[in-house]
């Protein structure tokens, strides 16, 4: 039985673990050495798009958990008509890639967006944040929607109704409720879907590729540094460091939540 | 209770603006996509004239993504089937181990994969030039997800038994496999291929470093036409986009919905005498 396994095994082997194992050894064989492996901590630049990496990555995560908290909840406890297609509208954007966020937030905030249009119609300034740190927040935060509302849309449904009706009669508020029964129980589901949304805005490189211009975080550092300065082992240790953090985010999680991670696109 | 109509009204007022911050985008989108020239605005006219100016340029993109997405869902089959059937069963150790390693491609970005993929093999110039090369980024991404969606519904079923009556009655080791493995997993198979499918069909961030001028994928199109093309043409390739995304996604969604367990239920069996 074990030699089915053989075919992925041999895939595996000879197109992941080869290719990691030898980015490991060109990231060591640059001008910097095996230094490159802690430039990213002692070179201001890299260092810098670090903080800012991992800065909006952090931001999208609180985002994304409250925005699809409530919505969850409130699709999953409450039947009404047009509540399917609601979901279906929300989940739409499931498997856009990340270039597509990010026409998608030109379409919003960029030179001929929808928000600088209204806000030019209100008399003021024409708002224009597309190409930034905020536009690509947005466009992260756009893109982890629609997968953490389903997390946290199936976990709802998992939650025993029984404990809150028993808070209720006890004579707990709306909000005691909500922070005391149904926070806590669906914690492992935001955990996991928390460490997903961080780690793929940590390494999402499409909606930065497409916003462009200004925003200097990590997956474009590697991307200009492989392209544009052919340093091929910096880019090499850059994206080894950042591979191994987004595996350990989503490693602690798995051990914190208690079950395997669903995976992300 | 008027509390509760309160709460009930400004959840569902929060809901509806999400909404529409994900819907708004693609709605412009598609009109602009339809629009003679969006900067003038809707009164300019509607025309196709910037879908078949995409279609002209861009068709070549669009094929080969379906190509590849069908190619990629062969090998997924190919490998990701029997992985999950003997991680399922095995039970092990090891198959924690396994399982860990398979998802890791999920866990590393692209942009990392396809670098590893580059420095292996980047000096084998007839592989590194060919659609193939992309292919296998594809196969390392999605086969998680077929693997997933298998082992999902293997494990809500009691294997170990079914396949046991059937050796019991003679079955061969091939028997139970194509006679009884396959068809219980049949919905896990299902859910994973239009998954990898739709995940093969938009994958940019491993594509874009290995694609060569020759093997663009329609991602890499799109990213191609965004940067150097005006909006119209932007949008109306993101339309051919959309129309080819959707109905997976809609396919998707109905197979996500819960239905009934046909093969073995909870219920006692009633006594047939």
């Amino acid at each position: 039985m074990i030699y089915l396994l053989l075919p992925a095994a041999a895939f595996f082997g000879a197109f992941f673990i080869l290719p990691m194992c030898r980015l490991f050894l060109v990231g060591g064989s640059g001008a910097r050495g095996w230094s490159a492996y802690t430039a990213i901590l002692t070179d201001p630049i890299y260092f810098n798009s670090l903080l800012a990496t991992l800065g909006v990555a952090a931001a999208t995560t609180v985002a994304t958990l409250i925005i699809s908290a409530i919505a969850g909840v409130f699709l999953q406890r409450h039947r009404f008509p047009g509540n399917a297609l609601l979901v279906s509208m929300l989940t739409l954007p499931l498997a856009f890639p990340g270039v597509v966020i990010g026409f998608m937030v030109i379409m919003l905030a960029g030179r001929q967006g929808l928000v600088g249009t209204i806000t030019q119609a209100l008399g003021g300034d024409k708002w224009v944040f597309a190409y930034s740190l905020g536009g690509l927040f947005m466009g992260y935060v756009y893109f982890s929607v629609p997968r953490t509302i389903l997390t946290v849309m199936s976990a709802t449904e998992k939650l025993d109704p029984r404990l809150e009706e028993a808070a209720r009669s006890l004579g707990a508020s709306t909000w005691r409720v909500v922070l005391d029964v149904i926070l806590p129980g669906l914690k492992p589901a935001f955990i996991s879907a928390g460490a997903i949304c961080f780690a793929t805005a940590v390494g999402a490189f499409g909606t930065a590729f497409t916003l462009a211009a200004r925003i200097n975080v990590l997956p474009m550092v590697i991307y200009t540094e492989f392209t544009l300065s052919a340093n091929i082992a910096m880019a090499a240790a850059l994206s080894f460091v950042l591979g191994a953090v987004t595996w350990l985010v989503l490693a602690l999680a798995r051990t914190a939540a208690g079950s395997t991670v669903a995976a992300a696109g | 209770m008027k509390s509760h109509k309160m709460l009930f009204g400004l959840q569902l007022a929060f809901t509806l603006a999400v909404c529409a911050f994900l819907i708004v985008p693609v709605v412009l989108s598609i009109l602009a996509g339809l629009t003679s020239n969006y900067f003038v605005g809707l009164e300019s006219g509607l025309t196709l004239r910037w879908v078949f100016e995409v279609w002209d340029g861009y068709r070549d993109t669009i094929f080969r993504s379906i190509g590849i997405a069908l190619a990629c869902l062969l090998v997924t089959l190919v490998l990701g089937v029997p992985t999950a059937y003997v991680l399922t069963r095995s039970g092990s150790r090891l198959s924690r181990v396994v399982e860990e390693l398979l998802m890791l491609p999920i866990a590393v970005p692209g942009l990392a994969t396809a670098l590893a993929l580059i420095s292996a093999y980047g000096g084998m110039g007839g592989f590194r030039t060919s659609w193939t090369f992309i292919l296998v980024g594809h196969v390392l991404f999605t086969l998680p997800f077929m693997v997933r969606s298998v082992l999902a519904v293997l494990a809500s079923i009691d294997l170990k038994t079914l396949e046991e009556g059937a050796a019991s009655l003679g079955a061969s080791f091939r028997q139970r496999f194509f006679d009884i493995v396959l068809p219980n997993c049949r919905n896990g198979i299902l859910a994973g291929s239009l998954m990898v499918v739709t995940l093969s069909i938009g994958e940019f961030n491993l594509t874009w470093l290995l694609h060569t001028p020759l093997t663009k994928t329609l991602p890499v199109g799109l990213a191609d036409a965004y940067a150097s093309l005006r909006l119209e043409i932007g949008s109306a390739y993101t339309l051919i986009f959309l129309l080819m995304i959707v109905p997976l996604l809609l396919a998707m969604q109905a197979f996500a919905r819960p239905r009934p367990r046909r093969f073995i239920s909870d219920d006692p069996v009633p006594e047939s005498k």
